[in-house]
C-alpha cells in the first residue's frame, strides 16, 4: 500500500515578537504533486479588513481571480486581475482573532498555467466579518519554486503561522 | 497512532482526450475519500458529470453556492441522474479547473452518501457544493464523464486519496 503523503515541507513558520513584513517559502522541492499552504494570520494594520497578498516566484503579475464573499451585508462576488489577496484580520478586529486560509496548488511543477483554489475566513466578534472562496489563476507556465505572502499594510503579528505541505499522488 | 492522511489510492493522467474516466474497485478500508481533479474541456458547451457504482437513476441531488465575478447565487438540482461538478455553468477550454471532493464515510452501508466539493475556474466561477447520492451502498466505483459529447483534454489529472480515522 502506498504511504501517506501529506508532508510538512520545512519547518512551520511562527511569527515572533515584533512581527514580520512578509513570509517566503523558497526553494520549494519539485518532488510533490500538489502543494497546500495553511495560514493563521493577523495584520498590524487597521483596515476592515486588510489583505494578505501572494507572489509566486517573485511575481505579482498575471494573476486573475473570482471570489464569492459572505459578510454581514449578504453575499457578493467580484473579479480582479491583480495579485490574489484575500481578507485578513487586523488591529480593527477583535483582539486575538486570526484569519484562517487554505491555499491549494495542484500540479505546481507542471508547464500549465497555475490554478489555485482558496478558502478564507476572518474572525471577528463584530457586525462585520468575511468568509471568502476564491478561484485564482497565475498565467505563467513556470514551476512554482517560491511563494511569498505580504500584508497590504503593516506586518503579520506575533503568533501568525504559515505551514507548507506537499502531497504526492503515488 | 494518529490516522493516516492523504494516502494515494489511484491516479490517472490523461495522455489523450477521453470522454470518461473510471475508478473501480475503490477499497473500503479508509474512513473518507478525497479526490483532487484538474481538468479542461474540449469545447465550450460541456460540464463534468459524476456517477457512483454505475447508478444513473434519479437518485442524486445537490446544492451549490457560487460567485461568477458579478453576482453571488445559489442553485439546486433534485431527483437528478448525476452529480454535476459546476452546475449551472459550462466549463472552460482555456483554464484548468480544480475540483476538490470530500466523501465522508463512503464505505458505510447504512446511510446515504454525501460529498462536499469545491469547483474553481478563474475565468468562470468559484463554487462550493454538497451532493447527495440516495443509496446505502458503499461507493466502490466512480465514473467521470463529460456532457454534450465533450471530452477531458490530455493532461487532465484525477487522484484519489484515502483518509483513515484509525
Amino acid at each position: 500500500m502506498a504511504n501517506p503523503t501529506m508532508t510538512l515541507i520545512g519547518s512551520p513558520i511562527v511569527v515572533g515578537s515584533g512581527g514580520v513584513s512578509s513570509v517566503t517559502f523558497s526553494s520549494i522541492p519539485q518532488t510533490y504533486t500538489d502543494l497546500v499552504v495553511k495560514t493563521s494570520i493577523r495584520g498590524s494594520g487597521s483596515g476592515t479588513p486588510d489583505f494578505s497578498g501572494i507572489s509566486i516566484n517573485g511575481s505579482t503579475s498575471n494573476f486573475t481571480f473570482k471570489y464569492i464573499q459572505g459578510n454581514s451585508g449578504g453575499a457578493n462576488s467580484g473579479s480582479y486581475a491583480v495579485a490574489v489577496n484575500p481578507p485578513m484580520d487586523t488591529s480593527n478586529f477583535t483582539a486575538n482573532t486570526f484569519d484562517n486560509t487554505e491555499w491549494y496548488f495542484p500540479n505546481y511543477t507542471s508547464s500549465n498555467y497555475k490554478s489555485i483554489s482558496i478558502d478564507n475566513a476572518t474572525e471577528n466578534n463584530s457586525s462585520t466579518n468575511y468568509l471568502d472562496l476564491y478561484a485564482a489563476l497565475w498565467s505563467n507556465s513556470a514551476a512554482i519554486t517560491s511563494i511569498t505572502f505580504t500584508p497590504s499594510s503593516g506586518n503579520y503579528v506575533q503568533y501568525s503561522t504559515f505551514y507548507l505541505y506537499g502531497i504526492n499522488n503515488s | 497512532m494518529a490516522g493516516s492522511t492523504y494516502t494515494p489510492i489511484a491516479t490517472q493522467t490523461l495522455g489523450s482526450a477521453a470522454a470518461t474516466v473510471t475508478f473501480s474497485s475503490i477499497p473500503s478500508t479508509y474512513t473518507d475519500l478525497i479526490l483532487i481533479t484538474q481538468t479542461k474541456q474540449s469545447n465550450s458547451s460541456t460540464y463534468t458529470i459524476l456517477n457512483f457504482n454505475g447508478d444513473s437513476g434519479s437518485n442524486y441531488s445537490q446544492t451549490n453556492l457560487a460567485g461568477n465575478g458579478s453576482s453571488a447565487y445559489s442553485n439546486r438540482n433534485s431527483n437528478d441522474s448525476r452529480i454535476i461538478a459546476n452546475q449551472g455553468n459550462y466549463e472552460s477550454t482555456s483554464d484548468w479547473q480544480i475540483n476538490r471532493y470530500n466523501f465522508q464515510n463512503y464505505s458505510n452501508t447504512s446511510t446515504y452518501k454525501t460529498v462536499l466539493f469545491r469547483t474553481d475556474i478563474a475565468s468562470i466561477d468559484t463554487m462550493a457544493s454538497v451532493g447527495l447520492w440516495r443509496s446505502t451502498s458503499a461507493i466502490t466505483s466512480i465514473v467521470f464523464s463529460v456532457a454534450n459529447s465533450g471530452t477531458f483534454t490530455a493532461g487532465s489529472t484525477f487522484t484519489f486519496y484515502g483518509i483513515s480515522a484509525a
